[in-house]
C-alpha cells in the first residue's frame, strides 16, 4: 500500500476555489428579486413583549414587511428527532408567542429591498416589554432558584461512595467551565426561495439532511419539496449542526412576501441565538489505594440549559471508560437559565469533561505521590469497563510514551516552580485525550463517466476539514483515476443521504459508502463490458479474472480503457449507489491520545503563554496526512483558547452577554500559536471499525488540552486553577479584593 | 439605511465650513472608529465630512527639534518612519502594538487621538451609559468590568478606558494638538486634550464643535534618552491593553536624570504619571526605585469587581519597562 493515495497528503481539491473566492458560501447566493431580512432582537433576558411600535419602521425606505408574534404564519414544531432526521436544538419556533426566554432572541424580522434598508428599519422598531426581573443569569443562580433536572448518559458500576471513605488517598474538588461560543468566521446565513410549495434554501450548515427534515415538519410539506444546499461553509464547530430560528424565520418570510429572502445573523446574535457550549460545574471525587490505583471515581456535572429545551453536556462520557476503576459514578444534570439553547461545540461533553477529569487525575496523582505520567500508565483501562467490551484498537500507552519521549518529560523536575529561564518559570503538564468513534448509515452515488471523469455525490458536508478531498482519494484509490478527474459534490439534499458533519464521524461514515458505490459502478461497468456488445462478451462479470485497475478493465491479458467500454456502447456512464450501515456493537470504538504541554509564566508581567505542545494521537488509519494533521493542530490551538482566553461573560444582574464581539471575546490569534506544535499520528488501522480503519479526527485534539495547560500551570506556579479560563489575575499575587456587585 | 450627507473636503478650511458647528456632523479619516459605530447605530451623524483628500500626510522635523505629524498620517506610516523609530521608539512600538496590520493601514494619527471607548455598555445601545445618553447612569460600574475599564481617573459616571496605545506614547513624549475650527486655528496641549469623565463623560476631548485636528506636534526628544512601550494583555496580538506603559528615561551612570511615564489600559484618558516621574528622578536604577515609583503611579486607584488586577498589573508594566530600558545599552537614542 506504499503507493496508495489513502494516507498520502494531497492538497484540498477545493482549496483553490476557496482561496480565490470562487467557492460560494451561503450569503454569496443572490437569487433574482431577493430581499433582505434583519432581525430585531430582545434586549431583555426574560419577560414578555407587550407592544411593538412599527410605524417608523414601516415608513423606512424599502421596507416590504415586518414579521413578529402577531404577524407570522402558523407553523408546526419539529419533533426534533435525530433518528427521524429532523433534529433542531431550539424547538420553540420564532415568533411563536410573545415570551422572551433570552437576550438576543428574535422578536421581529424586518424584510426590505436592501440589507442596509432592512437594518435601518429594524432599528426603528420600538419594542415594549414587561420585564421579568427574575432572569436567571448563570448556573449558580439557576441551581439556587430551581435546582436541577436529571440528564442522560449517566452510568454507575460498583460502589463509588462506599469505596471513597477510608481509601488511602482521595480528593474532592470542583471544576467549572464558562460559556464558550463557536465563533466560526462565517456567520450563520440563510437564503430561502419558494417556487409554489417548493422551498430551496442555501444555508451555512453542517447537516443539510437534518435541516430538510426539520423544515418539512415545520412547514408541513414533503421532504421532496425542500432542497437545502450548503456546498461550502466557513466552519461551524458544532454551531451549524442543527437549524436555528433564523432559518425558519427567513423561510417563512420568503413564502409570505413571494420573494427570495437572505438573512445573515449578525455577530452579536451569534452569541445568543445559534447555540453555545454551556457553563458547567463538575464535582470530582477520586480515591486510590496505597499504590495509587483508582478505587473510586465520581464525576458529577451540572450544565446550564435554556428554558425552552434541555441540552445535556455529557461531561462524564469519557470518564466511564478511560481509566480502570471498579467503583464509578457518572451523572449529568442540567439547570435552566435565561440563555439561548446550548449545543454541541467541538468535542461536546469531552472538552469540558476532560478539563475536569484530567485535572483531577493530576491532582490525584500528586495526592498519591505518583508522577502524573506514571499514574496514568498504571490506571489506563485495558477494556471498556462501562460496556464490558474490548476496545477495537487502543494504543494510548504507546501514544503517551511516544509523546512523552519527544517532549522530554523525563527532564521534568517535579518540584513546583523549579524550572526557570530568565524571567520565566516553565511548567510541564500532560493530559490524556479521548473521543468516541462513531459510524452512521450513509448513502452515496458514484458515476464513472464516458468523458474519463468520475462524479461523486453525497449529502454530507465539507466543513473545512477536507471531506471533499478524502472522498476523492477514496474513489481514486479504487478506480486509479487521478484526483483532478474526480468531481465531488456535497452539501445538497438532492444527493443521496449523508451524515451531519459532526461527532468526528464523517470519515468513518462516508468512506465505506463511497467505496461501496464505486464498486457498484465498477460492477455496472463490468456488466456492460461482458454484455453481448461488450469487449469481453461472454466473460463472467463477477469473475476474479476480470479486473479493474487504473481505469482499465483487464481480462486474460487484454486491457480496455473504461472510457472505451462506455463509448463503444454509446453510454454516458456506469453508476453505482450504495447504502451502508452504522457501526456494530462488537467492540468499544474509541480514539485515544495524549498531550504534553510546556507553559511559560512570567510573574514579573503576569504573562502566561503556551510555548510547546507535543501530542500523539491514535485515531486509526490516517486518510490524508495533511488535513489530519491540520485538524489536530487546529484543535490544539482551539484548546489553548479554551484554556486561557475564552469565556462569554454575562452581566449577572440581567443575563445579557457582555463581550459579544471578536475584539472582546478572546480567541487565539497567530501570535499565540506555540512556536512548537508537534503532532504524532500513530496510524494503526482499526479494521474492525471499517475497511479503511479510520476512526475520525475532528474532535479528539481539543479534548484534554485545557487540562494539560492547567496541569502545566500548576507545575509552574503552584496554583491549581479549577475555573476556566486561566486568566492572568487568577495567577497573580496582591490583587486587591473588591466586593462584587 | 440611516441617511447622512456626505461631503469631501479639499482643504481644512472647506472641511470646517462644511462641518459647521453642528454636534451632529463628523469628520471621516480612516473610518475605523466612525464607520464601526455608525454601523452598530451608536454614532448617528447627519453630516460626514471626508477629509482624506486633505494634504495632511507629512511627518516633518521643525527647526526647534519638534516633529510635526499630519492628521492623516496612517498608524503604519508613522510607526515605520525612520525618525520616529530612531527618536521616538516608544511611539513606534506603541503603534505597532495596537490593532492589526489592516487597521493600522487605515487608521490615522488624528483618528487615533479621537477614537471612542470600547466599553460594551457604551456600544450595546441598550444599557445605561452616561457617555451615550447623559444622565442615564453607568452600567459598567456594577456590571462586568474586567478588560476595558479603568482604575485611574474614573468617576461615579464613567469608568471606560481610553483605548489608544499611540496616545499613551504621545502623553509620555509630550505633544501639541493643532486644530482648525470655525474660530480659526489654535493649539491644545496633549495632556489637556482628553478629558476626565467627571460629571460629563459625554465630553471626551477639548475640541469645540467643528474643530478639526490638522497636526500633532511631538515635543523634541529628550536628549540621550531611551524609550519603550510595554503592553500587557491576554492574547499576544489584537487586543486592547489590560495595562501598558510608555517610558522614557535618561541616565547618568546608574542615576535616573529624567523620566517620563504614561499608562494605558488603566486610565480613563491616556495617563501621564507625573508623580511617579518625580519619584524616579535622581534615584539609582533598580527594582526598589522602580517599584516605589510604580506604587506612586497607582496611588488612589479605584478597583472595580473584575479589574482590580490592573493595579498590580499596571505597576508591573512600569517596573518591567524600566528594568528593560535601563538594562539595555544598545537602546540609547538621540
Amino acid at each position: 500500500m506504499s503507493d496508495s493515495i489513502i494516507g498520502a497528503g494531497p492538497k484540498r481539491i477545493d482549496g483553490q476555489r476557496k482561496v480565490t473566492g470562487a467557492a460560494p458560501y451561503a450569503a454569496d447566493h443572490h437569487p433574482d428579486n431577493m430581499a433582505y431580512g434583519y432581525g430585531v432582537f430582545s434586549t431583555i433576558a426574560r419577560g414578555t413583549v407587550t407592544g411593538l411600535d412599527l410605524d417608523a419602521a414601516r415608513q423606512s425606505p424599502g421596507v416590504i414587511d415586518i414579521f413578529h408574534h402577531d404577524h407570522f404564519p402558523e407553523l408546526h414544531r419539529s419533533p426534533s428527532s435525530m433518528a427521524q432526521g429532523n433534529k433542531v436544538e431550539e424547538t420553540r419556533l420564532p415568533f411563536e408567542d410573545n415570551q422572551v426566554h433570552y437576550e438576543g432572541q428574535f422578536v421581529a424580522l424586518v424584510v426590505a429591498d436592501t440589507f442596509e434598508n432592512a437594518r435601518a428599519a429594524a432599528r426603528k422598531v420600538g419594542v415594549s416589554y414587561q420585564r421579568d426581573d427574575n432572569a436567571i443569569a448563570n448556573l449558580d443562580q439557576g441551581v439556587k432558584a430551581h435546582g436541577t433536572q436529571k440528564g442522560q448518559g449517566n452510568h454507575e458500576r460498583g460502589d463509588a461512595a462506599g469505596n471513597f471513605d477510608g481509601a488511602a488517598h482521595s480528593i474532592d474538588v470542583t471544576y467549572t467551565t464558562p460559556v464558550e461560543n463557536h465563533n466560526p468566521m462565517e456567520m450563520h446565513a440563510s437564503v430561502a426561495s419558494w417556487e409554489g410549495d417548493r422551498l430551496t434554501i442555501f444555508e451555512s450548515s453542517q447537516g443539510v439532511v437534518q435541516q430538510r427534515g426539520a423544515l418539512s415538519k415545520i412547514f408541513g410539506i414533503p421532504q421532496e419539496h425542500i432542497r437545502v444546499e450548503s456546498p461550502f461553509i466557513g466552519s461551524g464547530f458544532g454551531s451549524k449542526l442543527w437549524m436555528w430560528p433564523h432559518a425558519v424565520a427567513v423561510s417563512a418570510a420568503a413564502r409570505e412576501i413571494g420573494r427570495p429572502v437572505q438573512l445573515v445573523v449578525p455577530r452579536q446574535q451569534m452569541f445568543t441565538t445559534t447555540g453555545h457550549r454551556p457553563e458547567t460545574r463538575q464535582r470530582m471525587r477520586l480515591a486510590t489505594d496505597e499504590r495509587g490505583r483508582l478505587v473510586s471515581l465520581r464525576h458529577e456535572s451540572i450544565n446550564t440549559t435554556s428554558f425552552t429545551d434541555q441540552y445535556v453536556e455529557t461531561c462524564g462520557s469519557v470518564t466511564k471508560s478511560l481509566y480502570s476503576c471498579p467503583n464509578l459514578l457518572v451523572s449529568h444534570e442540567t439547570t435552566r437559565v435565561n440563555r439561548g439553547t446550548p449545543t454541541s461545540m467541538r468535542a461536546p461533553g469531552a472538552a469540558p469533561g476532560l478539563f475536569a477529569l484530567e485535572s483531577a487525575i493530576d491532582e490525584m496523582a500528586l495526592a498519591a505521590g505518583v508522577d502524573p505520567l506514571e499514574f496514568r500508565m498504571n490506571n489506563y483501562a485495558t477494556r471498556d469497563e462501562s460496556q464490558d467490551l474490548d476496545f477495537s484498537s487502543n494504543h494510548i500507552r504507546e501514544a503517551t510514551e511516544k509523546a512523552a519521549e519527544k517532549f522530554g518529560w523525563q527532564d521534568r523536575n517535579p518540584e513546583v516552580g523549579s524550572m526557570r529561564d530568565g524571567h520565566e518559570i516553565i511548567g510541564y503538564g500532560m493530559a490524556a485525550c479521548n473521543w468516541e468513534a462513531i459510524k452512521r448509515e450513509c448513502e452515496a452515488r458514484v458515476s464513472l463517466r464516458a468523458d474519463g471523469t468520475a462524479y461523486v455525490t453525497c449529502a454530507t458536508q465539507d466543513i473545512g476539514t477536507g471531506t471533499y478531498t478524502i472522498i476523492a482519494q477514496t474513489v481514486s484509490e479504487l478506480t486509479g483515476l487521478p484526483l483532478e478527474k474526480i468531481t465531488v459534490r456535497l452539501g445538497d439534499t438532492s444527493y443521496p443521504k449523508g451524515p451531519i458533519s459532526g461527532g468526528s464521524w464523517t470519515t468513518a461514515t462516508t468512506l465505506p459508502a463511497i467505496a461501496a458505490a464505486t464498486r457498484e459502478a465498477i460492477k455496472e461497468l463490468k456488466g456492460y463490458a461482458t454484455g453481448e456488445k461488450g469487449d469481453f462478451a461472454g466473460v463472467d462479470s463477477d469473475s476474479d479474472s476480470l479486473t479493474f485497475e487504473n481505469g482499465q478493465l483487464t481480462h486474460d491479458g487484454q486491457s480496455v480503457d473504461y472510457v472505451d467500454v462506455l463509448k463503444g456502447q454509446k453510454l454516458a456512464s456506469a453508476d453505482g449507489h450504495a447504502h451502508t450501515q452504522g457501526a456494530d456493537d462488537k467492540y468499544s470504538y474509541r480514539s485515544f491520545g495524549a498531550h504534553f504541554v510546556e507553559v511559560r509564566w512570567d510573574p514579573g508581567i503576569s504573562n502566561l503563554r503556551v510555548s510547546r505542545v507535543v501530542s500523539a494521537i491514535d485515531v486509526g488509519r490516517v486518510i490524508n496526512s495533511m488535513t489530519a494533521r491540520n485538524q489536530v493542530e487546529g484543535a490544539i490551538v482551539m484548546g489553548l483558547g479554551m484554556a486561557h482566553f475564552e469565556a462569554t461573560e454575562y452581566d449577572a444582574r440581567n443575563g445579557r452577554p457582555v463581550n459579544n464581539n471578536y475584539a472582546e471575546y478572546v480567541v487565539p490569534v497567530h501570535a499565540d500559536q506555540p512556536p512548537e506544535v508537534d503532532v504524532i499520528l500513530l496510524d494503526y488501522p482499526d479494521l474492525a471499525f471499517n475497511e479503511f480503519g479510520a476512526r475520525g479526527i475532528g474532535e479528539i485534539g481539543i479534548t484534554g488540552m485545557a487540562a494539560a495547560v492547567a496541569n502545566a500551570v500548576y507545575h509552574a506556579t503552584g496554583k491549581r486553577i479549577r475555573d476556566l479560563p486561566i486568566f492572568k489575575e487568577k495567577l497573580m499575587e496582591n490583587v486587591p479584593e473588591v466586593q462584587s456587585a | 439605511m440611516r441617511e447622512f450627507d456626505y461631503a469631501r473636503a479639499d482643504s481644512p478650511r472647506q472641511a470646517v465650513s462644511t462641518h459647521g458647528r453642528s454636534e451632529q456632523a463628523a469628520y471621516l479619516a480612516g473610518g475605523t472608529t466612525l464607520l464601526d459605530l455608525v454601523k452598530i447605530d451608536i454614532m448617528r451623524p447627519d453630516q460626514v465630512v471626508d477629509i482624506n483628500r486633505l494634504d495632511l500626510n507629512q511627518i516633518e522635523t521643525l527647526n526647534d527639534g519638534r516633529t510635526r505629524i499630519g492628521a492623516l498620517v496612517t498608524n503604519t506610516a508613522l510607526a515605520r518612519d525612520d525618525r520616529i523609530k530612531n527618536e521616538y521608539a516608544v511611539l513606534s512600538e506603541a503603534l505597532l502594538s495596537g490593532a492589526t496590520t489592516q487597521l493600522r493601514n487605515k487608521a490615522t494619527t488624528a483618528g487615533n487621538v479621537m477614537q471612542r471607548v470600547r466599553c460594551p455598555y457604551f456600544r450595546d445601545g441598550v444599557s445605561s451609559c452616561n457617555k451615550r445618553e447623559p444622565g442615564s447612569g453607568c452600567a459598567a460600574i456594577k456590571g462586568h468590568n474586567r478588560s476595558v475599564h479603568a482604575v485611574l481617573g474614573t468617576s461615579e459616571q464613567c469608568i471606560a478606558t481610553h483605548p489608544s496605545d499611540m496616545c499613551v506614547a504621545m502623553a509620555a513624549i509630550g505633544a501639541t494638538v493643532t486644530v482648525e475650527g470655525p474660530d480659526g486655528q489654535r493649539d491644545i496641549g496633549f495632556l489637556d486634550f482628553h478629558l476626565l469623565p467627571g460629571d460629563t463623560p459625554e465630553r471626551e476631548h477639548a475640541l469645540k464643535p467643528g474643530e478639526l485636528i490638522t497636526h500633532v506636534t511631538l515635543d523634541a526628544p529628550l536628549e540621550n534618552s531611551r524609550s519603550g512601550y510595554l503592553k500587557l494583555r491576554d492574547r499576544a496580538s489584537y487586543q486592547f491593553a489590560l495595562a501598558s506603559s510608555a517610558v522614557i528615561v535618561t541616565l547618568e551612570g546608574d542615576t535616573i536624570t529624567n523620566a517620563r511615564v504614561a499608562l494605558g489600559g488603566v486610565g480613563t484618558k491616556p495617563w501621564r504619571a507625573l508623580e511617579a516621574e518625580k519619584a524616579l528622578k535622581g534615584q539609582k536604577i533598580g527594582e526598589a526605585s522602580f517599584t516605589h515609583a510604580a506604587g506612586i503611579a497607582f496611588k488612589g486607584a479605584t478597583p472595580y469587581a473584575h479589574n482590580a488586577f490592573k493595579i498590580p498589573l499596571g505597576q508591573q508594566a512600569i517596573v518591567r519597562n524600566l528594568t528593560t530600558l535601563t538594562a539595555q545599552e544598545d537602546r540609547r537614542t538621540s
